[in-house]
């Protein structure tokens, strides 16, 4: 093992893996927002709603990320969207993981007893207050590790962006590799920083999920 | 630029080669990744301390990284080590090793939650250790997770575009050749996604016939 040359490239690498966090966070905010929007479009009352809906999960989750990835970023100007790289992997992994969680979410707000919603309707709130105020607050406890393991695939999701020569910390062991041949330091490198940031991220959701848990 | 889906017949015939080597790559990494599973579970639980606890490392570092990062170390990693092997084996053998680790979870906790009657029944028949997995406690374990592996084989199809690349000739980087000809992104990316989601959907079809055939058979 070539110790010396990790020694010498790894400032390369810490720099990547600081875009890859900042990738993550966009792409999950963004993914958050779209899930959210999903679920509750295919919660809908109206047909419309449901259908657009579940088009758009089936289909995301139907089909590679990384063709969506080349899509919207190669074929976009041809209609008119004109992203960057790293805006293109933004929006394209985010639109991709709201799919995800849209399914998790939608399954959390299920999950809750039908009698709750129906106690809340007798009592005189409307549709949407007995959403926010009774069925979300429960539901949202629920939802804390299965959109941790939507979190912990989305951050792995975040290398496809090497695809289109976004300097993340996949493209960067890509290179290194490429430049150096050295398959396994560069692997090393890239995989040590990844296991970090994915238990820190674990170790976070677990302790989200055991503060909003009722004892 | 606008869109203009008129040269999609003259290419489709590369497109369709492209989607037979997606097919056959997925079913390959997939029994690959199968029986892989049902190994690596059984080490990860019977093998003495010094195998099991490194082996749990490596399992446990191949569900960290991501499986394009994986593609790259074993393509590059093999023929640094004087294997040239072709691509598209490469490809088959990264994912296939990729899904079972992921495989393997599943098959463990399965494997766990076998009744503990089963093994001390088989064994008092005079089955070794061995024989008793193999012949009593695998098979049970084996038809509980098939949903969850079911799930796991069309994540695999999907993640297949990523031995793309590598350069393996499947349907992401055959959309790609096409358009280094045509200079039409959209159109023929479009039509490989209509591909995988066709092909998604005939795995799902099956995926649900099999679960209805286990439910009636319990």
């Amino acid at each position: 093992m070539d110790i010396e040359l990790m020694l010498k490239v790894y400032p390369f690498f810490l720099e990547a893996a600081w875009l890859t966090i900042v990738l993550s966070v966009l792409t999950a905010v963004l993914g958050l927002i779209c899930g959210t929007l999903g679920a509750f479009a295919r919660l809908s009352r109206f047909a419309i709603l449901r259908f657009i809906a579940a088009a758009y999960v089936s289909v995301f989750r139907g089909t590679p990320a990384l063709i969506q990835l080349f899509i919207l970023y190669f074929g976009g100007p041809q209609i008119g969207i004109q992203l960057d790289a790293f805006e293109a992997g933004v929006i394209g992994l985010g639109i991709n993981a709201g799919a995800y969680m849209a399914e998790t979410i939608r399954g959390g707000i299920i999950s809750i007893d039908k009698g709750q919603r129906e106690a809340a309707r007798t009592l005189g709130l409307s549709h949407w207050q007995a959403m926010y105020k009774i069925i979300l607050p429960q539901a949202a406890r629920l939802m804390v590790r299965p959109l941790g393991v939507n979190l912990n695939m989305l951050i792995k999701a975040t290398a496809l962006v090497a695809a289109i020569s976004v300097v993340e910390l996949t493209y960067t062991a890509q290179r290194y590799i490429g430049s150096t041949y050295k398959p396994f330091e560069m692997f090393l490198l890239a995989g040590v920083l990844y296991m970090i940031i994915i238990y820190v991220t674990g170790r976070g959701v677990v302790w989200l999920d055991r503060k909003v848990q009722i004892t | 630029m606008g869109l203009d889906f008129s040269m999609v017949p003259k290419y489709l015939d590369i497109i369709l080669l492209g989607c037979a080597y997606t097919i056959g790559i997925t079913v390959a990494a997939a029994i690959l990744s199968f029986f892989g599973g049902i190994v690596f579970a059984v080490i990860a639980l019977y093998a003495p301390w010094v195998i099991r606890q490194p082996f749990r490392l490596v399992a446990w570092i191949f569900m960290g990284t991501p499986l394009l990062l994986q593609l790259f170390l074993i393509y590059f990693g093999l023929v640094q080590v004087g294997i040239d092997l072709p691509a598209v084996v490469a490809g088959i053998i990264g994912l296939g090793l990729h899904f079972a680790v992921y495989n393997s979870e599943l098959i463990q906790t399965a494997i766990l939650s076998v009744d503990k009657g089963q093994m001390e029944a088989a064994r008092t028949l005079g089955l070794s250790r061995g024989e008793a997995l193999r012949k009593v406690v695998i098979p049970q374990a084996v038809r509980d997770v098939i949903p969850p592996i079911s799930n796991n084989m069309i994540a695999l199809l999907k993640d297949s575009a990523l031995v793309s690349v590598i350069g393996v000739s499947e349907l992401t980087l055959s959309a790609q050749r096409v358009i280094g000809k045509t200079y039409r992104p959209f159109e023929f990316y479009l039509l490989a996604a209509a591909f995988y989601y066709v092909i998604n959907l005939a795995m799902e079809w099956v995926q649900r016939k099999i679960e209805r055939r286990i439910s009636i058979s319990r």
